[in-house]
C-alpha cells in the first residue's frame, strides 16, 4: 500500500495525543496552571493536527462532514464520532486542570476511555480489510493501542513508561512475525484472482495497459520494502530503546523531551513500514505483491 | 446508505466468456467512451500525450499464459471490473454514505455528490475495480451502464452496458442472475461459470465463463496417416538396403 505522509503523519501524531490525553484524563497526571494549558494543550494539538492531516489526503475535503453520517456500517465514520467525542468530553477537565475549579474528574475517566476507543477505531479502519491480509488481524488494533499507550507515557513524564515501551517492543515483534505470514495465510495466488489455477499455471502474459494507473500507484507500492529490516531496527532503537534508556537515566523536562521525540520519529517510521509492508490483493492481477 | 440491502429483487451482472474473449480492448474502449459523458464526471486523464500518461478506466483486460501440466500452454484475455458483489466491502467502509448497493438490481453505485475521495472503499475492493479520478477527487467505478439500461430514449438494443453492446465476439453477456431463467443464468450454469476470489467473502454476482477445454496434441493430428509414407520400388530397395548397413 502507498504510504501518504498524511496518513502516516495523522495516524502517528492523533494516536500519541489521544495517548496523552487518555492519561491527563484519567488523572495520572494533574498538573495545574499554565503547565495544565500546556500539557493539555499538547495533547489537544498532537490529537487535532493529526485528524487535520488527515484531511489533506482527500478529493474533496470540503465534504468531510459528511463522514459523521455512517456511523452504523463505518468505522472510518465512527472514529469521526470518537475523536470529536472525545475532545469535547475532556474540554472541562482541562478547562478545570488549567483554572483550578476542582470539578470532579468522572469526566475525564470517560473521556479516557473515549481517547482509547478512538485509536481503536482507527485501527479498525485497516483491521477491517481484508484484501490486505496483512492488516487483517488482531494484531493491527493492538499495535495502534500499543503507541498511544506507550507514547503517551512518554509525552505524560512518567519514569514507568520504560515498562510499557518494552510491550510496545513485544507486540511489533508479533506485528512483524505475525504479518509477514499473513498473506500465505489468506491463500491467494494470480491462480484463484483469475480462477484459472485450476486450468494450470498462470503467469502475466501481457499488462492490461502500459501506463501507470491508480490502482498501480496507491494499492501495489513496491518500492522500499528492501529496506524493511533496517526500518524494523531503526523503529527498535528510536520507538523504544532510545526513549526508555532516556525517561529512566534522565527523568526531566529535556530527557522526556527527547524521548518523545526519539519516539515519535520511531513511529513514523514503524507506521511507513506498516503502510509499505502491507500488499493488497490486487496486485496478483499484475503479477506483482 | 452504507448499509448493504439484505436481499436485492434483481441481481443484475455480466457473464464473462473467457473462452470467446481476444483481448481486443474493444469493452474498454466503449467503456470509457460512454461513461465519458453519462454518469458522474466523466472519466479524466493526467497527461494523456506525454511521457507519463494516466486515467481512469471502469474495467481493464489482462492478458494471461496458462501452462497446463499435461498440455500445451493457452493464452487467455481477462477482463476486469466491478463484480457488483453481494456482500460488497467497498460498501460498507464508505463514511459518508456515497458508496451504495441498490435494493432493486443490486447495481453497486457511488454517489459522486457525497464522496470526500478518502479513497478506503477502493483499498477493500479485492478486485481493483474502482479507480479515483484524479481531476475530481471522486471515486469511479462500474455503473452497469445504469444510464443505458432503462435507458428508453436508446433504440432497445442499446439498453444494454457498452461493454456488452461493443464486444465484436460476443463474450460479454448482461443479465439478471437472480432469475434462474436469464440468459446469463443459464450459461453460467451450462459452462461451470465461476466467481473470483470466492474466500474474499464477497460474494460476486458477475461470473466468468472458463475456457473450453482444448484438444490435446495427439488427438489433433488428422494428417498423421498421410505423413507415415511407405516407399515403394527402387525407393523402397534403397530404404532397405541403406536401412541395414
Amino acid at each position: 500500500m502507498h504510504p501518504a505522509p498524511s496518513v502516516i503523519l495523522f495516524s502517528v501524531l492523533s494516536g500519541a495525543g489521544f495517548g496523552l490525553l487518555a492519561y491527563l484524563g484519567l488523572g495520572v497526571v494533574t498538573p495545574a496552571g499554565w503547565v495544565a494549558f500546556w500539557w493539555w494543550g499538547l495533547g489537544y494539538g498532537l490529537a487535532v493536527i493529526g485528524l487535520l492531516a488527515s484531511t489533506f489526503h482527500l478529493g474533496n475535503p470540503q465534504r468531510a462532514w459528511r463522514a459523521f453520517t455512517q456511523w452504523r456500517s463505518s468505522w472510518l465514520s465512527r472514529e469521526a464520532w470518537a475523536s470529536v467525542a472525545t475532545l469535547l468530553l475532556l474540554a472541562p477537565v482541562a478547562l478545570s486542570d488549567w483554572l483550578g475549579l476542582g470539578w470532579p474528574r468522572g469526566l475525564g475517566m470517560v473521556g479516557a476511555a473515549l481517547a482509547l476507543l478512538t485509536v481503536f477505531t482507527t485501527s479498525m479502519i485497516y483491521t477491517q480489510i481484508k484484501a490486505v491480509p496483512r492488516w487483517h488481524h488482531w494484531i493491527t488494533p493492538m499495535m495502534f493501542l500499543g503507541f498511544a499507550i506507550a507514547g503517551g507515557a512518554v509525552l505524560a513524564g512518567q519514569v514507568w513508561a520504560w515498562a510499557v515501551l518494552i510491550v510496545l517492543a513485544g507486540i511489533l515483534a508479533a506485528v512483524w512475525k505475525i504479518g509477514d505470514g499473513q498473506f500465505g495465510r489468506a491463500a491467494q495466488t494470480l491462480g484463484t484472482a483469475t480462477g484459472l489455477g485450476v486450468i494450470g499455471e498462470v503467469t502475466v502474459f501481457e499488462q492490461a495497459h502500459t501506463a501507470g494507473n491508480y490502482l498501480l500507484r496507491e494499492m501495489i507500492f513496491v518500492v522500499g520494502r528492501k529496506h524493511a529490516d533496517t526500518l524494523r531496527r531503526l523503529t527498535l532503537i528510536f520507538a523504544v530503546l532510545l526513549p526508555a534508556l532516556l525517561v529512566t537515566a534522565l527523568p526531566t523536562f529535556v530527557g522526556f523531551g527527547l524521548a518523545a521525540v526519539s519516539h515519535l520519529i520511531g513511529a513514523l517510521a514503524a507506521r511507513w513500514l506498516f503502510f509499505a509492508e502491507a500488499e493488497h490483493v490486487v496486485g496478483l492481477y499484475y503479477g506483482k505483491r | 446508505m452504507t448499509c448493504l440491502p439484505v436481499t436485492t429483487e434483481k441481481k443484475l451482472g455480466l457473464a464473462i466468456d473467457l473462452d470467446t474473449c481476444v483481448g481486443c480492448q474493444a469493452c474498454v474502449t466503449a467503456c470509457k467512451g460512454w461513461n465519458d459523458q453519462g454518469y458522474g464526471v466523466p472519466l479524466s486523464d493526467q497527461n494523456p500525450y506525454g511521457a507519463d500518461p494516466s486515467g481512469v478506466f471502469l474495467n481493464r483486460v489482462h492478458s494471461y499464459a496458462v501452462q497446463p501440466v499435461d498440455a500445451t500452454a493457452q493464452t487467455i484475455n481477462f477482463p476486469r471490473s466491478c463484480l457488483h458483489c453481494e456482500a460488497a466491502p467497498c460498501v460498507t467502509v464508505c463514511p459518508t454514505g456515497a458508496s451504495y448497493k441498490r435494493a432493486e438490481d443490486g447495481i453497486v453505485l457511488v454517489n459522486e455528490d457525497a464522496c470526500i475521495g478518502c479513497g478506503l472503499c477502493a483499498w477493500a475492493c479485492p478486485y481493483g475495480a474502482r479507480e479515483l479520478d484524479q481531476a475530481a477527487g471522486v471515486m469511479k467505478k462500474c455503473t452497469l451502464c445504469v444510464d443505458r439500461i432503462y435507458n428508453e430514449n436508446l433504440p432497445e438494443e442499446d439498453r444494454e452496458p457498452a461493454c456488452v453492446r461493443g464486444c465484436p465476439t460476443g463474450a460479454r453477456h448482461f443479465g439478471d442472475f437472480a432469475d434462474p431463467d436469464s440468459k446469463v443464468s443459464q450459461l453460467a450454469a451450462a459452462r461451470g461459470g465461476f466467481a473470483l476470489m470466492p474466500d474474499m467473502g464477497t460474494k460476486p454476482v458477475n461470473r466468468y465463463l472458463p475456457p473450453r477445454k482444448k484438444d490435446q496434441r495427439h488427438e489433433a493430428s488428422v494428417l498423421a496417416p498421410l505423413l507415415d509414407i511407405k516407399a515403394t520400388g527402387f525407393a523402397g530397395w534403397l530404404d532397405r538396403v541403406l536401412g541395414k548397413i
